[in-house]
């Protein structure tokens, strides 16, 4: 059983992450999940979310957005369409996309075609807002 | 006399042009550095989604997903991808007679051939010959993944109310600096590699379902080969418009010595035929 976790995390733009770390969490289609070295082969796609790892104690947190989450023996890729790290969230943008997106909700009704984007949207900005803040603990 | 200013008027103008084409060359080459680092940025990322895309659809039993299904209605959409500018050589040329001879070539193939269009120079040229469905003039000014996204969803939606049966892109990849290599690629129906060989395929947990896993999977896969073609096109533009202002500077400077060489000779040539005279008039004075 490998004792470590070869974690590639990678967008369209760039690749954010290639480390090893000891367990990794993350938001799936059903819910939080979280891997240990010696998991089984596995695939999920991922919602926005948070996903952490932990590396020598120490544990990381990215905020992703929709994508796919594949463990293979002791290899874990992700795809996202965008990752951002926590200490790369402005966190003053994240704040003013939530009270856009909120206030937007607002006016909307659930019929409504732009209520799905607004929703994400908040959903985005909110789990900025939460990673952003573990940033500084 | 005359002669002799209207030659020093086009080496001014020669040099002019020079200077432009010498500049063009340094904004595409430094252009072309950032197109060619979002190319290999992009590339883990297709490569990953092609991987799991074929493990997935190679253990895929039952009912394949609609983007998979080949069809026979003979409708194919062909997707353009040129410039917006041009001064970039045969780059957009070379394309449109790419497109010209598939639509020649497979026209016994497919009973009708519409396309689709990126970038202006593509357009202008094809929409008085061919149908042109859809043209999107302004992707590549602001080339970003979600504006890629959305020609991508664009072409799903179509294929899916079954407008055409069978999409293909057609494009400049970046080769290197010098060279571009026009690419046909099938976008849908999406065709997985069959690589089925060497390893027995490993039983996965699959969350929420393998089904629904492709059916996500399949529009993603489009929309990221779609992002790969224009970049791979925006850097071989840039490549391509480097190499020809190159060139063109190349040209420039050596017209200026040939210019430089016929002005000298036409100015020597005025200097002794003022001497003679000069001689000739004092040698009639003193006999």
């Amino acid at each position: 059983m490998a004792e470590k976790l070869k974690v590639e995390l990678v967008t369209p733009y760039r690749k954010v992450l290639s480390e090893e770390a000891d367990e990794i969490t993350a938001t799936g289609a059903l819910g939080e999940f979280g891997v240990l070295p010696g998991h089984a082969p596995f695939l999920t796609s991922l919602k926005i979310g948070e996903l952490s790892y932990k590396q020598n104690g120490q544990v990381h947190h990215l905020a992703v957005n929709w994508g796919y989450f594949e463990v293979e023996g002791d290899k874990v890729t992700v795809l996202v369409e965008t990752a951002e790290r926590a200490d790369e969230i402005d966190l003053e943008r994240a704040k003013a996309a939530l009270g856009r997106a909120e206030t937007q909700l607002k006016s909307l009704t659930p019929e409504d075609h732009n209520f799905r984007v607004y929703e994400a949207a908040l959903e985005r900005a909110l789990i900025r807002v939460q990673v952003a803040g573990k940033a500084k603990l | 006399m005359a002669n002799l200013k209207a030659i020093k008027k086009r080496i001014v103008s020669v040099k002019n042009t020079g200077q432009i084409t010498k500049a063009m060359k340094m904004v595409s080459a430094a252009k072309l550095r950032r197109a060619q680092e979002n190319v290999v940025a992009a590339r883990p990322y297709a490569g990953k989604l092609g991987e799991v895309l074929e493990r997935l659809a190679k253990s895929q039993e039952s009912d394949p997903s609609p983007l998979m299904v080949k069809r026979d209605g003979g409708r194919a959409l062909l997707v353009v991808v040129t410039s917006d500018r041009g001064l970039c050589g045969g780059f957009n040329a070379n394309i449109i007679k790419a497109a010209e001879r598939f639509i020649k070539g497979r026209s016994g193939e497919f009973k009708e051939i519409t396309l689709l269009t990126l970038g202006r120079k593509g357009y202008e040229f094809l929409r008085n010959r061919h149908t042109v469905r859809k043209h999107h003039g302004d992707v590549f000014s602001t080339l970003s993944y979600p504006t890629a996204a959305l020609v991508a969803r664009e072409i799903i939606e179509g294929y899916l109310a079954e407008e055409y049966d069978e999409v293909f892109v057609l494009y400049n990849a970046f080769r290197s600096v010098m060279s571009q290599d026009i690419t046909l690629e099938q976008l849908l129906p999406v065709v997985p590699k069959a690589v089925e060989t060497e390893e027995q395929a490993v039983e996965y947990i699959y969350e929420p379902s393998k089904a629904a896993l492709l059916d996500e999977l399949l529009p993603k896969h489009i929309e990221v080969q779609l992002f790969k073609a224009l970049l791979e096109s925006v850097a071989a533009e840039h490549g391509a418009r480097m190499t020809a202002m190159d060139s063109a500077s190349k040209n420039a400077a050596e017209m200026i010595g040939k210019l430089t060489l016929i002005y000298n000779r036409a100015r020597q040539a005025a200097i002794t035929t003022e001497l003679m005279e000069i001689i000739s008039g004092a040698e009639s004075i003193k006999g």
